[in-house]
């Protein structure tokens, strides 16, 4: 029976536990869990497994393989990292909600068909949520909101597509499908929902700088991801995909460049690095889905830590708006050298994990005659030294002096950056680690002098283009704004329409609605008079009359038969 | 000869074991007595169950004569698997029982508590597993005065009132019955059930028996609290000791539905019952009646024991709608309920009969905060809470999801609507509570209020986790289920 126990559930039905705990025991069963789920993940043996026979359909609630364990070998891993991240909480609904999304997550990985796959799907929806709300302010609360409808929104698509591939193909397994016909293509855009792609990605950066402190470490790692697994099971070698893929890796930088709030930066550069992998899902050959597999693992594990590293400075500081901080180095040195760790490996630097993961897709790119394509990654890889390997730390920890004074982040946070640090170089400077457990066979060598010292040639000139910027004082300032792009639909359009159309509804209610509210509050008074505490059906009757009752029933039943 | 005697024993044991502790008068005898004699039913009880699945009924003759001239207890899928229902509460009860019974009755009356929830229990179980029609009166006339008893034990006067109620309209109840009884005894000259119904589907013409069908049917009807005879269940649930109410809401109007599906299907046979007496277009009405005027008036009870009795008097309704859809899959979906319903309910009166150990009160606003300071009672409720309204991933959902499709097989969509909008009513009654319970600054008693103690908080979440535990593992429940109910359909005994 446990071997066909998925390890996502261990997760969700152990964070159902968490409320029951008190205090060290629920911050060490908190811990607890995803080593017992990584525990039930190593004793799984390959294969489908777990049916699970309902309403006529056979689910397969367990596969597993190379591609969804070094899903689930990072997801634990995050969560893992995460909880230790958010030990010092004092959120019960927090600790709560980080390990079932963790789980759905996890489960999602496992599923073998599309229907197990919407159940987590949507799960991994309403858990995260509460990440958002846990701020407990009028702004997060709706954004929180906003995220929900969309978030819950794709799983509608999704279920409609599953529902219309299962009419025309009599098929719901979780496996390759091919766009064209209408089933397929909805749960083409499901994922693309989820993860973030162009236009359809404004719920992302919206929503992960409002999230808690600790929220959005969560956040940052499973949502995205998901979609980037999904999109790998079922849309491996869509050629679209590596278009939408190189737009994604593209446009962010512009956003990131002129963002003010840095956990905001981080959330569009977090865009900019799904785009490699979907370009590399895209290309789909195996060294491209290597390299997509092996992205998002370090990917999670980078992008977790400059959010970890960010979310220290918002809870010591009070914010992370670039033009209020600076000279945090002082204060917060550990904080700010784990920083500068997690700015190297995004971009890349030889050494560090980034490295390793992303050249193998622009490789992929390149022997795929791709040219384009690798140049815009390849400029997006500059790129990304510029926004965010420099800029993040830059205007945090460096830059002027603020004059902000702190405590260092808390113990827990520093280990969980410091154990994510640690990972970040230790797949930097020994890839095999890794590689070893992607889904195909490498045969890729990272560590080739051209290989080197073009990475290293970019990362200069880029460097060089920032000092120069910034010496010169053309660097675009740093303000206070909100940044809209595509949101802009729902942000200002949106409303604009909704309001049209509450006026015009309004006008109606205004003639009709006092009519519709005294028939309702009437049927509530009539069905009070009757059911109330002191209503005739809910009075105890007087034994003479309740036996009529029954006399009136036999009567009945004995007219009927004699006529 | 253990093995070839369960049959009796099954029933002999709890009955011989009330007397005992009378004779013994002592609390804590007569308690390990009450413990013991249980789990030895329960543990039979499912003995029984399998023996049946594996070999078929089982038919033990008491007193070596023969039947139809002697009594036969007979055993098949149908009443094996109540008699598992009824057993397995009594033993999960009585395991809850002992706090709450020594805060709510005198110490010079608790060994008379035990007495007569033995010889209820032995009653129950009695009823359920006889097979001869007279016999079947006599096990419902020892738990009728038993639960009259024990319902009289309640510290509120009205206890007395709604006592004496019962005892008017049981006694109506079970003497329409025996007129029934008798008026097929006058044609048939017989009184086993196999033998009836194998004589009377030879005179179904005969009006004598049109007669005693109509009478057979209002009187289990009473019993089973269908609307709407049911106006003597409220008060003795909401006034009865919290462990009664417990027990009684659990199991005894299961086993007045379980006679009702035995004397319609088995006695005077499908064809007869539906076609020829329009048994399901008699029942239809009064079902939804019941559904909807049940949650109707449990959405308005300040009493929260109370308004548990109102939604039982729902969900009998929904029971019955099964049974009046009456195909395979409605009767599988009507004795579902019968099993899943005793879970739930169980659950949700065992969560209440806490809070009165705790609060001496169960009104809505005594229980303000309670969700703080007694969170294992009130998680229990809110998992019970949740099965009743049918929400996925529990019991109470498996049982309406085969009722909707009982109702689709028929082309009774609108049934299938009525079903899913009562169960929004459901919702309205249980979030009430939570609300209260979750959301609202504590009461001065309930910020005060300790947690119960283990032994009534681990028995409730038995029941609890049963309902999840069914609601996800559907192979025993549904499976048996689908056996009577085809059992049944088939008109075997």
């Amino acid at each position: 029976m446990t071997d066909m126990l998925s390890p996502g559930l261990i997760l969700i039905a152990g964070a159902a536990l968490l409320p029951l705990l008190r205090g060290v025991w629920q911050r060490g069963f908190m811990l607890l869990l995803p080593l017992l789920g990584f525990w039930q993940t190593l004793t799984l043996d390959p294969g489908a497994q777990g049916a699970v026979e309902m309403f006529g359909v056979t689910l397969t609630t367990l596969r597993v393989d190379p591609l969804s364990l070094v899903f689930a070998y990072i997801f634990h891993l995050a969560a893992l990292l995460s909880a230790i991240y958010a030990l010092h909480v004092r959120d019960t609904v927090q600790h709560v909600a980080g390990m079932a999304y963790a789980g759905a997550a996890i489960g999602a990985v496992f599923a073998g068909d599309l229907i197990t796959l919407f159940v987590y799907w949507e799960l991994t929806a309403i858990t995260s949520v509460f990440l958002i709300w846990a701020r407990r302010e009028e702004k997060s609360y709706w954004t929180g909101l906003r995220y929900l409808i969309v978030q819950v929104g794709s799983g509608v698509v999704l279920l409609a597509g599953i529902v219309i591939h299962q009419h025309q193909s009599g098929s719901i397994a979780f496996v390759q499908l091919t766009l064209g016909e209408l089933g397929p293509t909805l749960i083409f855009l499901a994922f693309g929902v989820k993860c973030a792609f162009p236009i359809l990605h404004s719920w992302l950066q919206d929503s992960y700088p409002e999230a808690t402190v600790t929220g959005t470490v969560f956040l940052s790692a499973f949502t995205t991801k998901l979609a980037v697994y999904a999109l790998a099971r079922s849309f491996a070698g869509t050629e679209m995909l590596i278009w939408i893929g190189a737009t994604m890796a593209a446009f962010p930088i512009f956003y990131a460049v002129i963002e003010n709030d840095l956990r905001r930066v981080l959330a569009y550069s977090l865009i900019s690095q799904l785009g490699y992998m979907v370009v590399g899902v895209g290309i789909g050959t195996e060294l491209a889905l290597n390299g997509a597999a092996a992205h998002a693992f370090c990917h999670i594990l980078y992008k977790a830590l400059l959010f970890m590293s960010m979310g220290a400075v918002l809870l010591r500081a009070g914010t992370v708006k670039g033009s209020e901080l600076g000279g945090l180095y002082k204060s917060m040195p550990w904080t700010a050298g784990f920083c500068v760790i997690g700015a190297a490996s995004i971009s890349a630097f030889p050494l560090f994990s980034g490295f390793i993961s992303k050249s193998m897709i622009i490789t992929a790119s390149a022997d795929g005659g791709h040219w384009v394509v690798w140049g815009v990654l390849m400029f997006t890889s500059a790129g990304a030294l510029h926004y965010l390997g420099i800029k993040v730390p830059y205007f945090a920890f460096f830059a002027h002096d603020s004059g902000i004074r702190v405590k260092e982040a808390p113990v827990n946070m520093l280990l969980a950056m410091a154990v994510t640090a640690l990972l970040c170089v230790g797949i930097g400077v020994f890839p095999g680690s890794l590689y070893a457990i992607l889904p195909f066979p490498v045969h890729y060598a990272p560590y080739t002098a051209t290989h080197v010292i073009t990475q290293l040639q970019l990362l200069l000139f880029s460097a060089l283009a920032f000092a120069v910027l910034i010496r010169f004082g053309i660097y675009p300032v740093q303000m206070k704004s909100v940044t809209l792009d595509s949101d802009w639909v729902y942000r200002r359009l949106a409303p604009r329409a909704v309001r049209a159309v509450w006026r015009r509804v309004s006008a109606l209610q205004g003639r009709y609605g006092k009519v519709a509210a005294r028939g309702l509050n009437h049927l509530l008074v009539v069905v009070f008079h009757y059911h109330g505490p002191d209503g005739v059906l809910a009075r105890t009757w007087p034994i003479g009359g309740a036996a009529l009752w029954v006399l009136i029933l036999l009567g009945g039943f004995l007219i009927v038969y004699f006529v | 000869m253990i093995t070839s005697n369960l049959p009796a024993l099954q029933v002999v044991v709890p009955l011989l074991a009330g007397p005992l502790c009378v004779l013994l008068r002592r609390e804590d005898v007569s308690y390990a007595i009450a413990l013991l004699a249980s789990w030895a039913s329960f543990a039979m009880s499912i003995l029984l169950l399998m023996a049946v699945l594996e070999n078929g009924p089982i038919s033990f003759a008491f007193g070596g004569w023969e039947p139809p001239w002697g009594i036969e207890y007979r055993i098949d899928s149908v009443n094996a698997y109540v008699l598992l229902i009824v057993a397995a509460i009594g033993a999960i009860v009585i395991t809850y029982a002992r706090p709450s019974v020594a805060y709510e009755i005198e110490p010079q009356r608790r060994y008379l508590f035990y007495t007569a929830y033995l010889l209820c229990l032995a009653g129950l179980l009695g009823v359920t597993i006889t097979g001869d029609a007279f016999n079947v009166f006599v096990f419902l006339e020892i738990s009728s005065l038993s639960s009259y008893v024990l319902i009289s034990l309640g510290r509120d006067r009205q206890a007395l009132t709604a006592a004496y109620r019962y005892l008017i309209f049981g006694t109506i109840g079970a003497t329409f019955y025996l007129i029934g009884v008798g008026l097929l005894y006058q044609t048939t000259g017989t009184l086993n059930m196999a033998d009836l119904a194998e004589r009377v589907s030879t005179v179904t013409d005969s009006r004598t028996v049109r007669v005693a069908f109509a009478f057979m049917a209002v009187g289990l009807a009473m019993k089973a609290a269908l609307f709407p005879l049911h106006i003597w269940l409220p008060n003795a649930y909401a006034y009865a000791p919290s462990v009664v109410s417990v027990f009684l809401a659990a199991t005894a109007t299961k086993v007045s539905v379980y006679l009702l599906l035995r004397v319609y299907f088995t006695i005077f046979g499908t064809p007869f019952a539906i076609q020829t007496m329009g048994l399901g277009d008699a029942l239809m009405p009064l079902a939804i009646l019941a559904m909807f005027v049940g949650s109707a008036v449990a959405i308005f009870q300040p009493d929260i024991k109370r308004m548990l009795a109102y939604s039982s008097v729902a969900q009998i309704g929904y029971m019955v709608l099964g049974i009046g859809i009456a195909t395979t899959v409605g009767l599988t979906a009507g004795i579902l309920h019968l099993f899943n319903h005793a879970l739930m309910k169980g659950a949700l009166f065992m969560a209440m009969g806490c809070v009165f150990y705790r609060l001496g009160s169960v009104r809505l606003e005594a229980m303000h905060g309670i969700g703080k300071t007694m969170p294992w009672t009130m998680g229990a409720f809110v998992v019970g809470g949740l099965s009743l309204i049918g929400v996925p991933a529990t019991a109470g959902f498996v049982s309406k999801w085969y009722l909707i499709l009982a109702a689709f097989e028929r082309d009774w969509w609108w049934a299938a609507v009525l079903v899913l909008l009562s169960s929004l009513l459901a919702i309205i009654y249980v979030w009430r509570v939570i609300e209260v319970a979750y959301f609202r600054p504590p009461s001065d008693s309930a910020a005060t209020a300790a947690e119960a103690p283990s032994v009534m908080v681990v028995p409730m979440w038995v029941l609890a986790g049963a309902n999840v535990y069914f609601g996800l593992d559907t192979r025993v429940s549904v499976g048996v289920a689908q056996q009577a109910a085809k059992s049944l359909m088939d008109g075997g005994v």
